[in-house]
This record gives structure tokens, C-alpha cells and sequence, in this order.
């Protein structure tokens, strides 16, 4: 260690005046430190160099034997040879050789968020750089990724010119979001008059004889006008169904399942969630009834029906 | 060259936490077992190794000399390394033949700082220390150079801690388990704990070796090399100088029953043992290793201590002692130790 090396803020405790049994457990801050920061000249390589950075471009320097050392040294380490004088821009691109992931960052960090330290071997350098790469989170790194150096706006000279590398531009998130006015049509307004009052409102083909819920004003397997209308009960069997493990608005929670339900007296199943039992318990053929919102709070919308329930009847037969 | 073994050797209970012993305070028992386990109050030559920086001030390792009885004046020297290279030193100044015994010594007390950042500044003031690079965090990247596998590092350092429970000297630590990072893909336990602790070891030559000890543990090899400082310059998924250093001092010579390493991250064993072509056979820091207790800038000492403690007690005819210094093993001493 220097001579010179200045010890700033130490406190003496005033040892003599405590009794010796609590004197054993003193303990005083100490603080090492060059106050101002400490001068040192950096020769004409890495003088160079960091005048480089200041400008904004990073060289390295070539030895004897054709290599180019990035950061440039003064010696060839392979050889103990004086590099030449000739300095060749690199990068600013490079590619990470190895990398290592700090999830907490130490004071004396570049960064304050989680970042990556990465040896990056700069386009056209024959040694690896060491530097922080900011790429937001740990899966973003791996060996091969492309970095590019993100400059501080103002520069001193300095390795932390580069405040960090980041990955090059590999994706775009292009937002997107245009706004509509829908009209159910009639048949889905016709349906949703019944939901309001509690009712499911069906139709019966004429021609095939089949009952489709929700209520609709053609068939689609004998492509005619449907006329009969048809109120069928909010009892009905489960199908088939999925349980859903990712968060959905409309949806209480997760897992939640959505279920095909075989209205009673219908013959096409209808999509609703089912809910009031645990879903590694929903099974094809369960009964279930429709779990309606209290009556005040009911609009001519599918969220009147919370979901489907169990009954505790036996199973149904598909 | 001149015969010269290791008679004695002494370590403290090492303790994690700072208990308020000043620095001579730590190291005089340690020198107190070796010169009663030698037979000698004087030496030709005295040499020890510490860092300042440690403490946090200047020359600090003069103050230490007052466990010494520096009086009358005594030859005597220090590396600010680890005091492995102070038993170097020694082992050169034997050479010499003018003196036939030294008094080797090394002692650090991490726990009054903060180790992690005490070691950025030992990294080269234009490159590295500005960007605050760390001690675990350059080590990971290390780690993550050799790509070492999660299992077997695992094993080492469950292997290291159990050994380490079996010897007083060393930190009483638990299986490791948890799977968060300290800096990925480093885990808390893959990082040697901090650890206050001193370490003292006694060289002689010749005949007067065999007169003050039983089993000496001979110095058949011993040699040091040293790569590029800047990690980019290297390939860190190995380790040149510590294989150059262990070709240096012979250790493929014969089959070696005890290797203790120097490995202060459980990666750093893996690269070692591939260094020092250590076969499946090779007892590894069976005293539990850094890994157990690491008292640094002793650490090493302890290292060559331990490997000539097998030796002496007879449980080894071949050991080796492995110390390493700078970052990510930049620097690395092999000795070995025969019968």
C-alpha cells in the first residue's frame, strides 16, 4: 500500500475512560480513502485509448505478431514484446464469450437495476472487453449474444464512458389498438333480453328439428330461417372442458375451467365457465346449474351467469 | 539444491466473526505452537504475508512483528501476498545456505471489511476497479466460462463442508442447499466464507530438519507462474500457470495422495484439479479447504500446512500444496512434498 494513503474518519473511542470489561466490545469506523480521488497518469496506450473513449470510438492496438489487444496494453501478454503504435477502431459491436448475472447490485456497481458482467470481444479485437450489459433480465444473456456499447453523454475519458453494452436490436414491440362500436345483431340482442330476465332463450329448426342455444335466426346445418323460439332450463351437462392456468379478466381466478354445457333440452353445447367445485374435480357428464348474479345487479350481458355449479346429481350419460 | 522440509506447522481456530483480537493478539499463538513444537525461539530467517488492505491501513504488518521479539534486530521480510509466497521467499533465502531454519507466517482479518470490495482494488486502476467489478462477480464469470456443472459443484462444496466439520480449525457449515444466486451462476455457498484466522509454519534444512522433526515433509518441487492480469486477455475456463507451475515443480512425477487447493469458489477446484492432472485417487482438501475456513492472505500458508501435516503425521507419503493469488487464479504455486 502507498505511504501516502490517507486514513480519513476514523472516530477514537475513548478507550481510556471505559471500564475494561465493556472496552472488549468497542468497535470504531474506519474509513480508507483518497480524498479527491487518486492521480494517476496513464502512459501513451491507454492514454490513447481513453481519448478514443472520450471521442466515442474504442481502438485497440495491434502487436508485433498481428493481434489486436482491446483494452490495449502496453506489453503483449503472450510475448513481453512493446505493442506497435498502430491503433485500429473496433466494434463498436461485440459479441459476449461469457457472461455472469448480478441480481443485486453492490454500490460500487455501474448499474443500479439487475445487470450482466460479460467478457464481449469487440468486432475486430482479438482479446475480450469487460464490461456491464444491460439486458433487463438474466434470460436475456447467453453466450453469442450481440452488444453494442450505450455512451454517456458526457464523456471524460474514462472507462465508465461506456455507462454499459446492451444487446442490439434484434425485435420491435409494434402497439397496436384501434377502437370499435358493436351491436349484438338481433338474434344475440333477442338472447340477452332472456339472460337479463334469467332465461336462456333457444330457437328450433324447422327443417332438422335441432334446438340451438343461444337463440340465432338461421340454421346453420340446413342453412333456413328459424321462426320457433324456445326458453330451455339453466340445467345442463358438461361435455368437455379445459382448465386454464393462465389469468383471464373474466375469469375469478386461476386455474379456472371453461366447459361445453349441454343445456337440457338444447342440442349444441354452450361455452361458460363452471366454478363451486375444485377443477381437478370437473369431469365429462357432471351436472351443473347456472350460478346467477343476484337479481339487482343483473344487465343484458353474459355476466349474469358467475358460472356453472354442480347440482350433486349422478352423472349424465353422453 | 539444498534440502529443506517443513518441521512444523500451526494454524488458529479459525472464526467467522471478528473476535476482537488485534493482530499480534492473533497471530502469537500460532507462533507460540510452532517454535514449541520446533525447539526454537530463533530463526535465520523470518518471512511473512499479509495485506493492509485488509485492516485498512498502511504497513500494518509492522505492528505484527511485535509477536515476533524483533530484538535483537532479526532478518526479516513480507510480501503483500498471500504467505504462501512468504514461504516461497524463505525457501529461496535457504537456498542460499547460510541460514538452516525460517520462521513463515501469514494472517488476515476480512470480517473488519468488506471482502468483496476490498479485492477490486487489487484489479488494474484503468480497466477493471472503475467499473467496481467484485470480487464474486468476476469469479462468476469465470464459473461461467468453464460452464461447470451445478451437480458437481455441489458435491465439492458438500464434500468440503463436511470435512471441514470434522476439523476444529475450520468454520462449522451446513450442507449447502437453496437455489438463489449471489451472482449467477455463483450460489452463496460456492463463495468461501469470511473467515478471521492466522497460520505459521517452520522450514529447515538439511540435517537439522530430521533433528527437529520425525517426518519432515520434504520440498521436492515448488514454483510459481503468473498469467495476464486483464481476464479478456486469458482463457478462464483453465488454468496455464497453475498447470506451467505444477509441471514446474514436478507433481506428475509420482502419485499424489493429498492435494490441497486453493480454491476459494467450489468452480476454482475444478479447474484446478484438471491443471494439476489430479487423478480420482488424490485425496482433495480433505481438510475442508477454503471452502471451510478461508482465512485470507493465510489461506495458502494453510494450504502447504495441511499437505505437510499429512505428510508428518504419516497418512501421506506425497502431498501437495496449492496457493493462488489475483483475480480469477491468476497466479499460482505449487509445492510439493514427499517423505
Amino acid at each position: 500500500m502507498p505511504s501516502d494513503a490517507t486514513a480519513a474518519g476514523t472516530t477514537a473511542a475513548g478507550a481510556a475512560a471505559v471500564p475494561e470489561g465493556e472496552a472488549r466490545s468497542l468497535v470504531a469506523g474506519h474509513v480508507l480513502e483518497f480524498p479527491g480521488g487518486y492521480t494517476r497518469t496513464t502512459g501513451p496506450v491507454i492514454g490513447r485509448f481513453l481519448t478514443e473513449l472520450r471521442d466515442g470510438r474504442i481502438v485497440g492496438v495491434r502487436t508485433a505478431g498481428g493481434r489486436t489487444l482491446v483494452p490495449p496494453l502496453e506489453y503483449d501478454p503472450d510475448t513481453g514484446e512493446a505493442v506497435t503504435g498502430e491503433f485500429a477502431e473496433v466494434g463498436p459491436a461485440g459479441t459476449v464469450e461469457s457472461w455472469s448475472w448480478v441480481s443485486e447490485p453492490r454500490p460500487a456497481h455501474p448499474l443500479e437495476r439487475p445487470f450482466a458482467w460479460a467478457l464481449i470481444r469487440l468486432d475486430g479485437a482479438d482479446t475480450a472487453l469487460v464490461h456491464a450489459v444491460d439486458a433487463g433480465d438474466a434470460r436475456a444473456m447467453r453466450q453469442g449474444l450481440r452488444v453494442r456499447p450505450r455512451w454517456k453523454a458526457a464523456r471524460t475519458g474514462h472507462i465508465t464512458d461506456i455507462e454499459s453494452f446492451v444487446p442490439e436490436v434484434t425485435r420491435i414491440v409494434s402497439p397496436v389498438r384501434t377502437e370499435y362500436r358493436v351491436r349484438p345483431g338481433k338474434a344475440l340482442a333477442r338472447f340477452l333480453d332472456g339472460v337479463a330476465r334469467g332465461v336462456f332463450i333457444g330457437c328450433r329448426c324447422g327443417s332438422c328439428g335441432k334446438v340451438y342455444v343461444p337463440y340465432r335466426l338461421s340454421c346453420p346445418e340446413c342453412g333456413v330461417a328459424i321462426t320457433e323460439e324456445v326458453e330451455v332450463p339453466d340445467t345442463g351437462t358438461i361435455t368437455t372442458f379445459a382448465i386454464n392456468n393462465l389469468p383471464d379478466p373474466r375469469a375469478p381466478e386461476v386455474p379456472f375451467v371453461s366447459a361445453y354445457i349441454l343445456l337440457d333440452g338444447s342440442d349444441i353445447p354452450m361455452i361458460a365457465l363452471v366454478g363451486g367445485v375444485p377443477a381437478h374435480e370437473v369431469r365429462q357428464g357432471m351436472r351443473v346449474r347456472a350460478v346467477w348474479v343476484p337479481e339487482e345487479e343483473r344487465t343484458a350481458s353474459m355476466s349474469n351467469i358467475k358460472w356453472f355449479a354442480p347440482t350433486g346429481e349422478p352423472d349424465a350419460e353422453l | 539444491m539444498r534440502d529443506v522440509a517443513v518441521v512444523a506447522f500451526a494454524q488458529t481456530r479459525h472464526s467467522a466473526t471478528d473476535e476482537g483480537l488485534g493482530e499480534s493478539e492473533l497471530i502469537l499463538p500460532v507462533l507460540d505452537e510452532v517454535r514449541d513444537a520446533s525447539g526454537l525461539r530463533t530463526f535465520g530467517f523470518t518471512c511473512s504475508g499479509s495485506c493492509d488492505y485488509l485492516a485498512g491501513a498502511p504497513f500494518s504488518f509492522v505492528s505484527a512483528l511485535d509477536a515476533l521479539g524483533a530484538w535483537p534486530p532479526i532478518s526479516e521480510s513480507h510480501v503483500e501476498m498471500d504467505a504462501a509466497w512468504a514461504l516461497y521467499e524463505a525457501w529461496v533465502r535457504l537456498q542460499h545456505g547460510d541460514v538452516d531454519t525460517a520462521l513463515v507466517y501469514g494472517f488476515g482479518k476480512s470480517s473488519q471489511g468488506d471482502l468483496r470490495e476490498i479485492m477490486t482494488l487489487q484489479l488494474d486502476p484503468y480497466y477493471l476497479a472503475p467499473l467496481g467489478l467484485d470480487q464474486v462477480s468476476y469469479a462468476a464469470l469465470q464459473a461461467s466460462a468453464r460452464g461447470a456443472d451445478r451437480a458437481e459443484l455441489d458435491e465439492i462444496v458438500r464434500r468440503s463442508r463436511a470435512a471441514g466439520r470434522d476439523n476444529p480449525c475450520a468454520l462449522d457449515l451446513p450442507d449447502p442447499e437453496g437455489d438463489g444466486y449471489e451472482v449467477q451462476p455463483l450460489r452463496p455457498y460456492d463463495v468461501a466464507p469470511m473467515t478471521d484466522g492466522a497460520a505459521a509454519v517452520v522450514l529447515a534444512a538439511g540435517d537439522l530438519a530430521r533433528e527437529l522433526c520425525e517426518r519432515p515433509a520434504w520440498i521436492t518441487g515448488i514454483a510459481h507462474r503468473i498469467e495476464p492480469h486483464y481476464l479478456g486477455m486469458r482463457d478462464l475456463a483453465r488454468s496455464a500457470s497453475a498447470a506451467e507451475a505444477a509441471r514446474a515443480a514436478g507433481v506428475g512425477k509420482g502419485h499424489v495422495d493429498v492435494a490441497e487447493l486453493h480454491a476459494q469458489f467450489s468452480h476454482e477446484e475444478v479447474i484446478l484439479r484438471e491443471a494439476l492432472e489430479l487423478p480420482a485417487s488424490t485425496a482433495v482438501n480433505p481438510s475442508g479447504g477454503p471452502l471451510a475456513a478461508n482465512p485470507v492472505m493465510a489461506t495458502g500458508l494453510i494450504r502447504i500446512g495441511e499437505a505437510a501435516r499429512r505428510i508428518t503425521d504419516g497418512t501421506a507419503s506425497r502431498a501437495v500444496g496449492h496457493a493462488a493469488s489475483g483475480p480469477c487464479l491468476q497466479h499460482n504455486l505449487v509445492t510439493v512434498m514427499e517423505a
